[in-house]
């Protein structure tokens, strides 16, 4: 096997068995510490040794065992005191390899631990992308721009909170269940919509490298709960804003508005995907399973996505989804989103009625600026519509936003 | 392993009989299920000394240690396997004395 084969071996091995080993070894040794510190020396061994000795037949079972020695070793260094005490507990839970299904408990186990609710939701994304994801701490800070100094205290002080207030590490009770979901959903959203709109004046406009782990992310806990319809939501909506991820900037580095995509250069393989799994939850709601937040979103994107031209969209279909997003969110955030399909159907003047109607909520947001300003120059009032681009501009953070809104402004008569 | 669970109070309300009831049938329940270690309401934030001994001088100070909007108005001690079941005794306390808590683990060593 030559060097590069190997080199592939080790990054698929991380990309598919991290999870695994920190979530077994958590399991076996009950500290997070531990089990992240010695998942990372088993991966350096890897790298040390697979090229000289080759890739053993089961990467994963040979990572777990080594990150194992290694913990063993950590703790026989780190705790002389209570060496025989230590020693008990390990030949207790070393042994037995576990029955089939039991890694993905394990690993479900660390998720929901990552993004337990009593930790703050900054510290629940960092922690899931260094555990679960296996994301080093300096990516991770640099995904959130802040110092790899600042990101380390986080993750440190998230860990030892889990151990001093002892957040279990299990999966939640069924009646716990679907709250939990929800909040272990939004932590994978926000990873990928800060993948999708990245801010910052010194970043690239899309981060490929969140959005793609959050879909990983996201694949692996609708691995681990096929039955869940928000899961299969989420995945879905990720996936038709993924597969648009090329057409949405311009070669000059400009933001593409969906009316203005190149169709032809979406991705068809994600969106058949995302269009399978919205099928599954529209067949799911016809036997009477009320749909979540997630599952509208899919399948007003799956509307969107379903035609050749812009022109073709069914606008009724999309303000009907909005609709029902609206009972069951009604955020001015969703009001927006609604308005925003209503001025295809019903025309400018009355979406800007139903924007305007948000002024008080919303003027500090600036897709309700931009949103304004498109209405305004629809509605021929350039003036106004001026005002507005200059606020959205001052207020986006996305460097192709900024680009797509200052020539529209400077497209004004 | 032991949680502390604290009753943030502020100037504008003290507690209702209504309040106090329900706060005593929660204890009750508390104590039917294992979870009661202690509880107690404190007095008006005017009772407090300040007590310095540091340097075998005590000296005395009229009036709580900070000052600010909100305070100390109360305490449970309970006990709990973990953070999931003191959380959900907590919500249920803030429910019954109609306050916001704070739960936070004593040192377990």
């Amino acid at each position: 096997m030559n060097a590069i084969d190997v080199r592939e071996a080790i990054t698929r091995a991380h990309r598919e068995e991290w999870a695994r080993v920190v979530a077994v070894l958590t399991r076996r040794f009950g500290d997070l510490d531990i089990a992240e510190e010695a998942a990372a020396e088993a991966f350096a061994t890897a790298v040390e040794r697979w090229p000289t000795v080759g890739v053993p037949p089961n990467p994963g079972a040979w990572l777990t065992t080594t990150a194992s020695r290694k913990a063993i070793d950590r703790i026989r260094r780190e705790n002389k005191r209570d060496e025989k005490q230590r020693e008990a507990h390990m030949l207790s839970a070393d042994n037995p390899p576990e029955p089939p299904g039991a890694i993905d408990d394990e690993r479900l186990r660390l998720l929901f631990t990552c993004c337990h609710p009593a930790l703050a939701m900054e510290i629940r994304v960092a922690l899931t992308l260094r555990m679960v994801g296996g994301l080093t701490v300096p990516e991770i800070a640099r995904a959130f721009l802040v110092q790899e100094s600042t990101m380390e205290r986080r993750i440190t002080r998230a860990k030892a909170k889990i151990k001093a207030a002892r957040i279990p590490y299990r999966v939640p009770s069924p009646e716990d269940l679907p709250a939990r979901v929800f909040g272990v959903l939004a932590v994978l959203f926000l990873v990928f919509n800060e993948g999708y709109l990245a801010t910052g004046s010194d970043t690239d406009p899309i981060r490929q490298d969140l959005t793609a782990e959050a879909i990983r992310l996201t694949r692996l806990l609708r691995a681990l709960m096929p039955q869940d319809g928000e899961v299969a939501g989420l995945l879905a909506l990720m996936l038709f804003i993924e597969a648009r991820r090329t057409a949405r900037v311009s070669a000059s580095g400009e933001l593409v508005t969906l009316d203005e995509q190149d169709r032809a250069t979406w991705d068809a393989t994600l969106l058949a995907e995302g269009h399978q799994l919205v099928r599954e939850r529209l067949a799911a709601a016809a036997a009477g399973v009320a749909p979540g937040r997630y599952q509208i979103l899919a399948a007003i994107n799956a509307v969107h996505t379903c035609v050749r031209d812009a022109r073709d969209t069914d606008w009724a279909q999309v303000v009907t989804l909005y609709d029902q997003l609206v009972r069951l969110d009604p955020s001015p955030i969703i009001a927006l989103n609604r308005a925003i399909a209503v001025a295809e159907l019903d025309g400018p003047h009355v979406a800007l009625a139903a924007v305007e109607r948000l002024e008080d909520e919303l003027a500090g947001y600036h897709p309700y600026q931009a949103t304004r300003a498109e209405l305004l120059r629809r509605l021929g009032h350039s003036q106004q519509a001026r005002a507005a681009y200059d606020k959205a501009i001052g207020l986006a953070g996305n460097t192709a936003e900024i680009a797509h809104l200052r020539r529209r402004r400077d497209q004004l008569g | 392993m032991q949680y502390l669970i604290s009753v943030i109070d502020d100037e504008t309300t003290s507690p209702t009989p209504a309040e106090l009831a329900a706060a005593g049938a929660f204890n009750d329940r508390l104590k039917t299920e294992g979870h009661f270690v202690f509880a107690g309401g404190l007095a008006a934030l005017s009772t407090a000394t300040v007590i310095d001994n540091r340097n075998g001088e005590p000296v005395f100070t009229d009036g709580p240690f900070l000052e600010s909007k909100e305070y100390f108005g109360g305490l449970w001690i309970i006990e709990a396997p973990d953070l999931d079941v003191a959380i959900k005794l907590a919500a249920e306390g803030s429910r019954q004395c109609n306050r916001r808590v704070e739960v936070r683990p004593f040192h377990s060593e």
